[in-house]
């Protein structure tokens, strides 16, 4: 609620990354870095999808390379991708001025609350392949989505309670806005006056060409089937052990290594569906098999110190 | 008499769900209330985005008290039964009296319940209210373990009466109730508090929020039709719309933007929905041109700029949107001008079910099964087959990818720019009708042939698959394909034999029990029309019941026939006849059906039934023949005297076996005759 000082407008799309890193910290969020692993949105990271469960309070913030092959343009498109960034904050247990903070990180990005028009319409999330859903809104700014905002109950197939509030920002589109660019290739990526002013094409242009020629019609499909196949059976290989290491007499489980070879298969099936060999019916087929690694991971995830297990008492 | 206000403040509620919840609050509430001893003289309910309101007035300030009375065991009874009427009671024994009784001594409880004020009641019920609302779709936040539809902030509850406004002390879960809200989410954030409805109603105003719905709603309205009128154009109505917008502001502010000249030449349904899905704008029209020419767009504030900057940016979302609409639109008349059946050809890719084959599988025989039907619905089998064949193409467009609601609409439009037939065109847009009881149906031949093939290859197909619909679960609208069937026939008159029609769909079909349940339908729809069900019953006995217009024809008779005295109380004669002779049949072991003699004719009734029966005879056989069921119906109906006449002179079971037999072959006559209108002993009553 409080009036506080209309920032100036950012400059670049980093900037806008800056800020916005500099806000959810001073909010008390862990500042994290990327997950380094493909994955198709900012939720896949293991920072939103597996601490969303267990009782552990939890809050981070990250900008988070996203892949969605099909979206590839070759780079002409105004606004579609096949690598993306995405901003992403989650807090658990999502404290009551959820809304209010995320109020103040447009402001903290140059969007005045005083001539803008911001609306929360009801948009419900649901990842089928994370078997996980929640209730929230897509946030329009005059009109355009700038953001989704979501309070978890499920994911992995476990409730999650406490639950967490999530925020995710598509920063190209929001950045696109903010600077008043009309083609994304256009936007400044760092300063116009920097000593080499780079654009969002000079960054990405070339290399959203080769992905697109790559993923729609070279990518060897049949070693892509195979890896999906690989990476099912060393989930499951992982997740069948023992949590007593005979190495080490330790009790580990093993969740986000299981859990790694489930973001694998996700990417992979987004691969191969941009080449065009999953057919309807297989799709869901594919969509469970990757939900059924998922809850297997986030069933091994609660059996973890992070995911809420305590050592029984002696 | 005080008056109760009810505010549960909250985080954006979804426009789609908040009628609704106002009505929820007000039922169960004022339910509870009135549950509780309590009365009131009025209640209404409001809602926002963000609170659902409730105010009662003339509410009683506490229940009544009560007093009741109840008889238990006997003195002398075991220890155990007045356990149990002490455990019911809630009572003592030493509370109980013992009164004389017919049987002796017994004891009698009087239960006094003390009026509770009407607080105490509220205090009660109201968290009771909020635990169990009946949201479609309900959430946990935080940490705790409270359910609402999106996170509850604060609960405003206030008993306002002479004296003043007091709050009403309860909470839930961490929620404790109070007397104060807050106004617009940016134009007025503060909280204040308010001592009655009046005062909440002005105060909210001040603090730019517009409670009533209904006012938003008029206000938008109102807005948008000046604008446009001003400008010379009309807005295109669309109340859906206008519900769901007035459900995403509390203080609308009606803005109306130019939609870039690049645009204007798309087809105005692809215009209005583009903006409608995605921007939830309003289309302005030029009346005279029918092009969309300019939006509305409804912000949820004021703003220095009159909006400018809002506008501005909303301009410019839709450009980006319409950019992508029309990169769709020219894309696909590229491939609609050069070959349209590449569209059709790829369909072979996309699956139509499992078991059923491809799109392109389907469309193939929905074309053979339409150049079938064409002949008997006038239409050329050649013309109906090509249409069949195109019918389906823009499944494959762009444009319907994107917007699926507009399927078969741009089936028209790229079928025309393809260079077809304006009636091979209109089939791709019109065989998908009618899509509900209400929607027209259509009458050209063409496209009547391929939407009958469409429907009865969905529902062969998914007969032969045993995918039937059970209970309310129909995922195929199964159902609504068989009324679409039903109406298709009927409205256009068409006459073809619904059971080798049936046939020739999908291999495998269990068509008896595919036709039973088109009947099923059928019944269900001339019911609403005034058609009783045991008179349908009555006419699918008959031959010739799978020629649907035939059959529905013979019902609409017979049930105008028993609509008069003659018919009712002949079918009455009917049956007293029939039963007659089923008994004697049955005890006699032979069938009366012939030889009839009026040459033995004793009484005069008698005789004139002979005439009658010779009579209508005559009349209804080449009236049957000529399907003029009213004909036929009217002849059968003038037996009502003579059968009247008959029964009430003469003695069917006479003495003299020679008479009884005559008069058992003779109301066989009647039992013929009137048969070969409609089977009336499958009428009820």
């Amino acid at each position: 609620m409080s009036a506080s000082p209309t920032p100036t407008t950012p400059r670049s799309f980093q900037e806008i990354i800056l800020r916005l890193q500099e806000y959810w910290a001073s909010k008390g969020c862990a500042v994290l870095q990327p997950y380094d692993m493909e994955v198709g949105a900012g939720t896949f990271h293991p920072a939103t999808t597996l601490r969303a469960l267990g009782s552990k309070p939890w809050a981070a913030a990250y900008v988070q390379p996203s892949r969605r092959p099909t979206d590839g343009r070759y780079g002409d498109s105004p606004n579609r991708l096949q690598h993306y960034y995405q901003y992403q904050v989650i807090i658990k247990p999502s404290p009551p001025d959820l809304q209010e903070l995320y109020l103040g990180s447009l402001r903290a990005i140059g969007i005045d609350m005083d001539l803008h028009d911001i609306r929360f319409v009801e948009d419900d999330w649901e990842s089928p392949t994370l078997g996980a859903w929640g209730l929230g809104w897509e946030v329009w700014c005059d009109g355009m989505e700038v953001s989704q905002f979501t309070y978890f109950q499920q994911v992995g197939g476990h409730d999650c309670q406490p639950v967490s509030g999530e925020l995710t920002y598509g920063l190209e589109r929001l950045a696109m806005y903010v600077l008043g660019v009309d083609h994304v290739m256009d936007m400044p990526f760092n300063a116009p006056d920097a000593l080499i002013p780079l654009s969002y094409g000079d960054v990405f242009r070339e290399a959203e060409a080769q992905y697109a020629r790559w993923n729609f019609d070279v990518a060897n499909t049949e070693a892509l089937l195979q890896h999906f196949v690989d990476a099912e059976a060393e989930c499951a290989a992982i997740l069948a052990l023992p949590a007593e290491d005979p190495k080490t007499g330790r009790r580990i489980v093993m969740a986000q290594p299981a859990y790694d070879q489930c973001i694998k298969a996700s990417h992979i099936f987004n691969l191969l569906d941009a080449r065009g060999v999953i057919s309807v019916t297989e799709r869901q087929a594919y969509i469970g098999r990757v939900r059924a690694l998922a809850k297997a991971c986030a069933d091994a995830f609660v059996q973890t110190q992070a995911g809420g297990w305590q050592p029984q008492e002696a | 008499m005080p008056d109760l206000l009810l505010e549960l403040f909250s985080e954006e509620i979804p426009a789609r769900m908040q009628a609704r919840a106002a009505a929820d609050l007000q039922k169960r509430v004022t339910d509870g209330l009135v549950e509780a001893g309590l009365t009131y003289s009025g209640a209404v309910a409001h809602v926002t985005p963000r609170r659902l309101v409730l105010s009662v007035n003339g509410l009683t300030a506490e229940s009544p008290n009560t007093r009741e009375e109840r008889k238990g065991p006997r003195v002398d009874a075991p220890e155990k039964a007045l356990e149990g009427f002490l455990r019911s009671t809630g009572l003592a024994k030493d509370q109980l009296e013992a009164r004389d009784d017919k049987k002796g001594q017994v004891w009698f409880a009087v239960i006094e319940k003390p009026g509770r004020p009407a607080a105490e009641i509220i205090a009660e019920l109201v968290p009771d209210v909020v635990r169990n609302f009946p949201w479609p779709k309900s959430m946990r936040w935080g940490a705790g373990s409270l359910r609402w539809v999106r996170p509850l902030h604060t609960i405003l509850c206030i008993l306002t009466d002479e004296a003043g406004a007091e709050v009403v002390p309860f909470s839930v879960d961490t929620i404790t109730s109070g007397d104060t809200t807050r106004g617009h989410r940016f134009m007025a954030p503060d909280a204040f508090s308010v001592t009655s409805f009046e005062d909440y109603a002005a105060k909210l105003k001040r603090a730019h929020v517009v409670l009533e719905a209904a006012e938003r709603a008029d206000a938008i309205w109102n807005d948008a039709t000046n604008q446009a009128f001003a400008a010379g154009l009309e807005v295109v109505d669309d109340k859906g719309l206008l519900a769901e917008v007035a459900g995403l502001v509390e203080w609308p502010v009606v803005l109306m933007g130019e939609i870039a000249e690049d645009f204007l030449d798309l087809p105005p349904e692809v215009l209005q929905t583009s903006m409608k899905e995605h921007q939830k704008f309003f289309s302005v029209r030029n009346g005279a041109t029918g092009r969309i020419e300019r939006f509305v767009t409804v912000a949820n504030r004021e703003t220095a700029d009159q909006g400018a900057t809002i506008l501005a940016g909303n301009a410019k979302v839709l450009s980006a949107r319409l950019a992508d609409a029309k990169f769709f639109w020219e894309n696909d008349l590229r491939v609609a001008t050069s070959d349209i059946n590449t569209w059709v050809q790829s369909l072979d890719n996309v699956t139509f079910h499992n078991k059923l084959g491809s799109q392109l599988e389907r469309i193939e025989r929905i074309k053979a099964l339409a150049g079938e039907i064409a002949p008997s619905v006038g239409a050329d089998a050649e013309t109906a087959a090509t249409a069949a064949g195109v019918a389906k193409a823009d499944l494959s467009s762009e444009m319907v990818y994107e917007f699926p609601e507009l399927q078969g609409l741009m089936g028209r439009y790229y079928a025309t720019h393809a260079g077809l037939p304006a009636e091979v065109a209109a089939v791709c847009e019109e065989h998908y009708a009618p899509l509900g009881p209400s929607d027209d149906v259509p009458t050209a031949p063409v496209s009547v042939a391929v939407a009958l093939a469409d429907k009865i290859d969905l529902l062969t197909g998914f007969w032969a698959i045993e995918e039937k619909p059970t209970g309310s679960k129909d995922p195929f609208a199964l159902r609504r394909a068989a009324l679409g069937v039903i109406r298709l026939v009927l409205e256009n008159g068409a006459r073809m034999n619904l059971s080798e029609v049936l046939a020739k769909g999908y291999p495998g079909a269990d068509v008896a029990d595919l036709l039973s349940f088109i009947y099923d339908r059928l019944k269900v729809y001339l019911r609403d029309q005034g058609i009783r069900h045991d008179v349908i019953d009555a006419c699918l006995a008959m031959p010739g019941a799978d020629d649907l217009a035939l059959l529905v024809a013979r019902a609409r008779a017979l049930n105008d026939v028993l609509a008069t005295e003659d018919g009712e109380n002949l079918v009455q004669g009917f049956k007293r006849a029939s039963n007659i002779l089923s008994q004697a049949e049955a005890a006699d072991g032979v069938e009366y059906s012939f030889g009839a003699d009026v040459k033995f004719a004793e009484m005069d009734e008698e005789k004139a039934l002979f005439a009658a029966l010779t009579t209508a005879e005559g009349a209804i056989s080449p009236a049957i023949e000529a399907e003029d069921f009213a004909g036929a119906m009217g002849a059968m109906a003038q037996l009502r005297g003579p059968v009247d006449a008959f029964f009430d002179a003469v003695q069917v079971n006479a003495e003299s076996e020679i008479l009884r037999r005559n008069r058992l072959n003779l109301l066989s006559q009647i039992r013929t005759i009137c048969s070969q209108v409609a089977d009336l002993t499958k009428l009820t009553g």
